[in-house]
């Protein structure tokens, strides 16, 4: 079974049908898997109980109403997952048994659909290539010299060569839609406070939130919506109303879309540039009114992104100690060497290099010079955003300034693989969703053409990507994959 | 700039512990990073309000009702080390603080 050409509705229609039981559909999956993991690397860990799983939903009977009733979803392997070892691609808990399942997963239980396995991504979501990750190196599913994109590269890749119809992400800075946008997938990060972080293993708490990645919008906006909603074990989750396919079958005359000018710089590939370009011109076909508008401080958004997540982390990360759960140094003799071998032994360098950078940040003498004035910038970042929403719907942009790159060309040298997220950045900062959505090929690689909507109006970005996916086909494009088929 | 005293207390104080190749080579990464960052000094934030947090809610508690806690067994299950349904770990071996 590959996912190259069927959505979830076409499985759905199997499954209803009895052409397939969930438990053939899991099968055909893992074997798919199999064939073609071995090269792409996606996974990390599958998920052994995944049969009996679908087999007790076959036993209920699927639900002819419930369109995600036995359909196979892969997980990123920093979703809790109860019984399912969870190691957020780190040394440090490479043998974590998870004790509970994260409410996003309770959630997708509740949908009747079945975690097939956990995705790479760059340790402790820390990346914009999943090279970071401390387990193996994912491939890109277009090219396998070819990074796949981070932090969700595992996620993004695995949806992209059709191993999956779709995959849970998180994103902090981009780590959903720039792998997405990588891999010629559908990424969706959701309004901060949609989707519970009750058992994201944190990053940054106050940028985290988890999407979702398939192969086309109106799946996407499935899945979406059966992950969120107010959690009471989350006090920064919101109780809005879960419209989002409300408008995705309308069209999108008089759409006001805003180009942001600061988003087309020198720094964006021209092969990017030129397919962004022609997507406008789809969007103005489709009857939107497209015109030209200015975020003033895109350029502080990096600096700002990189004091406050790795401040945020520093104070996430301290938990990782050697006590309660994972890694502990054996060579410890005393306390202090319990936290600090183990903390050393189990990191990589990206997480440290952030570590310090964060405790930096919050230092006495440095608090005020750094972590307090980006917090003010970010409010500033925000105020850009909310002016532009005054007047406009959405704001259209390239997803990232490059294609994928090839594995190893970046790793060494920090700022330059920060800047892969310039474009993606400043969406987590001002907590608005934004998807990135296939908007086809420069040098045979995907180009993504990212969407931003206005706080809780994932309706919006929703009916427009719909629009465009249908008015240009772009979601149909797929690589030749080993094994398929 | 900062300097391979500061990255080493900064290294301490996060309770990581760095050999010399990799001061040398954290401290030139940090260096960059801090350039970077520095650019945030130029932007003018006189009397604007840092952003606290994302969406305008005030204190978010639950009824004080008594509810069931994580059963200690599974609470134990990721223990490195354990006795008697206690954490172990080794003596702290002198009286020395940081």
């Amino acid at each position: 079974m590959n996912y190259l050409d069927r959505s979830i509705d076409d499985l759905h229609a199997l499954l209803v049908s009895k052409s397939l039981t969930s438990q053939q559909l899991v099968q055909d999956t893992v074997e798919n898997i199999k064939a073609v993991d071995p090269e792409l690397k996606a996974f990390i860990r599958l998920n052994e109980n995944a049969e009996n799983e679908a087999e007790a939903i076959d036993n209920q009977g699927i639900d002819a109403d419930n369109v995600l009733a036995g359909i196979p979803i892969a997980i990123k392997d920093n979703i809790l997952t109860k019984n399912l070892i969870t190691t957020a691609a780190s040394k440090i808990l490479d043998n974590f048994n998870p004790i509970y399942d994260a409410t996003v997963i309770e959630k997708l239980k509740a949908a009747g659909m079945i975690t097939i396995g956990k995705t790479n991504l760059d340790e402790f979501a820390m990346g914009s290539s999943t090279e970071n990750s401390a387990m193996q190196i994912t491939k890109n599913a277009w090219d396998a010299n070819h990074v796949p994109g981070g932090s969700s590269g595992g996620s993004a890749s695995a949806v992209g060569a059709g191993e999956i119809v779709a995959s849970l992400g998180s994103d902090t800075g981009g780590s959903i839609r720039q792998p997405a946008s990588f891999n010629g997938v559908v990424g969706f990060k959701p309004t901060y406070g949609r989707v519970s972080r009750w058992g994201l293993i944190a990053f940054s708490s106050s940028l985290d939130q988890i999407g979702v990645m398939t192969r086309n919008v109106e799946d996407n906006a499935r899945v979406m919506a059966a992950i969120s909603g107010a959690d009471p074990k989350d006090s920064t989750s919101v109780d809005m109303p879960v419209d989002y396919l409300d408008k995705i079958n309308d069209d999108i005359k008089g759409m006001r879309i805003g180009i942001p000018s600061e988003y087309f710089g020198s720094g964006v590939d021209e092969g990017v540039k030129a397919k962004i370009n022609e997507a406008i011109e789809t969007m103005k076909s489709l009857g939107a009114i497209v015109d030209e508008v200015s975020l003033p401080h895109s350029k502080y958004a990096v600096p700002t992104y990189y004091i406050i997540a790795s401040s945020e982390a520093s104070s996430n990360l301290q938990r990782f100690d050697g006590i309660r759960y994972g890694y502990r140094a054996p060579e410890a003799k005393t306390l202090d060497e319990v936290y600090v071998e183990t903390r050393t032994q189990g990191f990589g360098d990206e997480v440290k290099r952030r570590i310090m950078l964060g405790t930096y940040s919050l230092s006495a003498g440095y608090y005020d010079a750094y972590f307090n004035q980006a917090a003010k910038v970010r409010t500033l970042i925000r105020q850009d955003f909310d002016n532009v929403f005054k007047d406009h719907d959405l704001i259209l942009a390239p997803t990232t300034p490059t294609t994928a790159f090839e594995i190893g060309t970046k790793i060494s040298d920090p700022v330059t693989m920060y800047m892969n997220d310039v474009l993606t950045i400043p969406v987590n900062l001002a907590g608005l969703p934004a998807a990135s959505i296939p908007a086809g090929l420069s040098d045979g690689l995907p180009v993504g053409m990212q969407l931003i909507g206005n706080r809780f109006d994932e309706k919006t970005i929703y009916q427009a990507a719909n629009a465009f996916e249908k008015a240009t086909k772009f979601t149909d494009l797929k690589p030749n994959v080993k094994g398929a088929n | 700039m900062i300097s391979k005293e500061e990255v080493q207390h900064v290294a301490a104080l996060a309770k990581l512990e760095l050999t010399d190749d990799q001061l040398e080579m954290f401290t030139g990464q940090l260096d960059e990073i801090i350039d970077m960052v520095d650019q945030l000094s130029a932007v003018d934030t006189t009397n604007v309000a840092p952003t606290t947090q994302m969406n305008e809610q005030t204190n978010v508690f639950r009824a004080d009702e008594p509810k069931p806690g994580t059963p200690l067994n599974e609470l134990m299950e990721n223990v490195p080390d354990e006795e008697n349904d206690l954490i172990k770990v080794p003596a702290i071996m002198d009286k020395e603080e940081d």
